[in-house]
């Protein structure tokens, strides 16, 4: 294998790994302050991305073309309306089941992920068929060798990585996320030090979907067409990440995104059997590597197993 | 006496009251139930809704002969292009004793999968979309029929074509389900004979997202073109892709592509995209003029896509064979069994042993400014354009 063809996988497997490690962000945050795992994320992400697309489509409509400053309209409306609908999910479903047992939660949060993806198929004009989505940036392209890299892939990946470092600082820097630590560690705790917990939840709760939006319409963009259950897959692969990461920790669900991306790659690319058993392989070697961290490779360190 | 004769005139009026009511009866057309069963919801369903519109546009047309014997009425059903949902619907369908046969299924791997339904409650049904062999030569059933062709023949036509253009190195992707298994198999066959060569073959899910892991192999074997076997969704996604990664390759499809939903998920990257499709054209179908203007009358909201025609045909020949032999489903099947040359919009309708029609046919399709295009009609065939890398 030459080296083009190397930096080629590599360059599609970290897009990947990005795309994997901003969905399981999401679940990490939910599971890190409230100890629950919330399965419509996948859903929320395909709902923010067709909201970008509608953005999109009105603003070719009313003649707005430039196409940075569609860009930012759909990432602005894409994440804001996500983190309203996130914060609304977590007050509305999630905080009244609190003291439910955690499967209550899982269920309440599968059947809504259902509700939202069957809506967007339903009611979306012709949302059972893939949509095209525009490509809004530059797509000049690169060619070294067997290696072909583009301006809007490389955008992207610096687009996602600039979401990650902005949850770093924003987790570890900030009053707002020194709150959702003390929140994560301990609400008893956290409560009596005049932490106001719903509102940290909400919070949370609005990040990590806000950031789910933004994985969609970096979904869209990078691979110009999207469909009502792109989300599905998605938010398995995202939940199994976070999982192989360890639960609850942010670090840990980064690293389990890559990882599985990593996993896929490899799978399709050096497995001599056909690429049809990439899934099988990857999700194979996250039950091993459960098996032998069950905790995940980066463990919370007051892990709790659901 | 008296209170004899008024025992007899009632009697009498009674007896003319039932006759009356018989005579009533009569006169109102006794009803009779169809199915139509195709994938309404998902990645494939504008094929599905068009199935739909083009059988019940053959219904509505019957319901308003008046020298028709009964009055029809269609059950919709959708099966999701799902086998487990199929199977669900199939026996829905096949256990209502009221539903005297069905056009059914667009999708193979559903098709494949609700044969032995139909067979088990003796339910007639003529299949109007799904081209997987096995549908009917898989099997010896008497209930299951085919209007349109099987993907061995559009395979034999395609790798004939496809070397004829001078594509000699292809790579293959195809979807691991019956249907893209098939086309794999076939395509393969045939390609081996005409002096092809296939240097990867990848099966993929159904589901699938991303093929870049796929596609960067293929680019690195340097292939003159990439045969895809599977289904409009994921073949709007790895022709996406392709061009992403630079890829110069000729892209070839089956008939599974040929649907308006590819060309506007692609937008101007389906330009020059080649598919293959059993049946002549419907412009140029033997009664193809009647079809359109029917169903443009009849203003549904959604096209007939590339089955539509298949879909009235099979619809046509059930409803045929009812006001020929009665709503029973054991004479149906045994009516079907016996179909030879007969005419429809399709053409002549003939079921071999397996009940299987005898489409010779098969129509080479290239995408044109945003149309499929019939390749003999089109700038490439005239040689104003030019396939990828030729």
């Amino acid at each position: 294998m030459d080296a083009g063809l190397l930096a080629q996988f590599v360059a599609n497997g970290l897009m990947l790994g990005m795309m994997y490690a901003l969905v399981a962000v999401g679940f990490t945050l939910f599971f890190g302050v409230l100890d629950i795992i919330k399965f419509s994320h996948g859903d929320v992400l395909t709902v923010g991305t067709f909201t970008g697309f509608s953005v999109y489509l009105g603003l070719q409509m009313i003649g707005a073309t430039n196409p940075w400053l569609q860009v930012a309209a759909v990432l602005v409306v894409a994440t804001g309306a996500m983190a309203i609908l996130g914060a609304l999910i977590a007050k509305y479903l999630v905080m009244p089941l609190k003291s439910a047992p955690p499967l209550n939660i899982l269920l309440v949060t599968l059947m809504l992920g259902t509700v939202l993806r069957e809506c967007v198929r339903l009611f979306f004009p012709d949302g059972a068929n893939p949509k095209r989505f525009p490509r809004l940036l530059p797509d000049d392209a690169v060619a070294l060798g067997s290696f072909n890299l583009r301006l809007d892939s490389v955008l992207l990946f610096l687009g996602g990585l600039a979401v990650i470092v902005a949850i770093h600082v924003l987790i570890n820097r900030t009053k707002l996320g020194l709150a959702i630590r003390a929140v994560a560690q301990d609400e008893e705790t956290a409560k009596t030090m005049g932490i106001n917990f719903t509102l940290i939840v909400l919070v949370t709760f609005a990040l990590g979907s806000a950031v789910a939006a933004f994985a969609g319409v970096m979904n869209g963009l990078y691979y110009s067409e999207i469909n009502f259950g792109m989300g599905l897959l998605l938010g398995v692969i995202g939940f199994s990440a976070a999982i192989v990461g360890g639960l609850g920790n942010i670090y840990g669900a980064i690293l389990g995104g890559f990882l599985f991306a990593a996993l896929q790659t490899i799978g399709a690319v050096a497995l001599p059997f056909a690429s049809a058993y990439k899934d099988v392989f990857a999700f194979a070697v996250v039950i091993a590597i459960m098996a032998w961290r069950p905790t995940g490779l980066i463990a919370e360190r007051t892990s709790e197993r659901v | 006496m008296t209170r004899a004769r008024t025992l007899f005139t009632t009697a009498a009026a009674l007896a003319l009251g039932l006759g009356l009511a018989a005579g009533n009866a009569a006169a109102a057309k006794k009803e009779v139930k169809v199915v139509f069963i195709g994938p309404l919801t998902g990645g494939v369903s504008a094929n599905g809704l068009g199935g739909r519109n083009s059988a019940d546009l053959a219904v509505r047309l019957r319901n308003e002969d008046p020298k028709a014997k009964y009055k029809y009425e269609m059950v919709v059903l959708d099966d999701e292009c799902k086998p487990n949902i199929g199977v669900q619907v199939a026996t829905k369908a096949a256990s209502d004793r009221a539903i005297i046969a069905g056009a059914t299924h667009y999708c193979s791997a559903v098709a494949i999968g609700t044969v032995d339904t139909y067979h088990k409650f003796g339910l007639p049904v003529i299949v109007w979309g799904a081209v997987l062999p096995d549908i009917t030569y898989g099997n010896d059933y008497k209930e299951i029929h085919r209007v349109n062709g099987t993907m061995i023949n559009q395979n034999q036509v395609n790798a004939k074509f496809s070397t004829g253009q001078g594509f000699r190195k292809f790579a293959v992707i195809h979807d691991t389900t019956d249907y893209g298994k098939g086309h794999n198999k076939y395509f393969s066959e045939f390609l081996a004979k005409d002096g092809g060569k296939i240097v990867g073959t990848f099966g993929v899910t159904a589901d699938q997202q991303d093929f870049n892991a796929e596609l960067t192999q293929i680019k690195s074997l340097n292939v003159d073109a990439i045969y895809f076997g599977g289904l409009t969704p994921i073949g709007v996604r790895i022709r996406s892709q392709m061009d992403k990664l630079g890829i110069k390759a000729q892209f070839i499809g089956t008939s599974g592509i040929v649907s308006d939903a590819f060309i506007e998920g692609l937008g101007p990257l389906a330009e020059g995209v080649l598919a293959f499709r059993e049946g002549a054209p419907i412009d140029k179908l033997p009664g193809g003029l009647f079809f359109t203007a029917k169903y443009a009358q009849a203003k549904y909201a959604e096209g007939p896509e590339a089955y539509g025609a298949f879909a009235f045909a099979a619809m046509n020949l059930i409803l045929d064979t009812i006001e020929r032999v009665g709503p029973d489903r054991k004479k149906v099947t045994a009516a079907l069994g016996n179909v030879k040359n007969v005419d429809s919009i399709v053409g002549k309708i003939s079921f071999d042993d397996h009940g299987q029609n005898t489409v010779a046919a098969i129509t080479k399709y290239v995408a044109q400014d945003g149309k499929w295009v019939v390749w003999e009609d089109s700038e490439y065939a005239s040689g104003k354009r030019k396939l990828a890398g030729r």
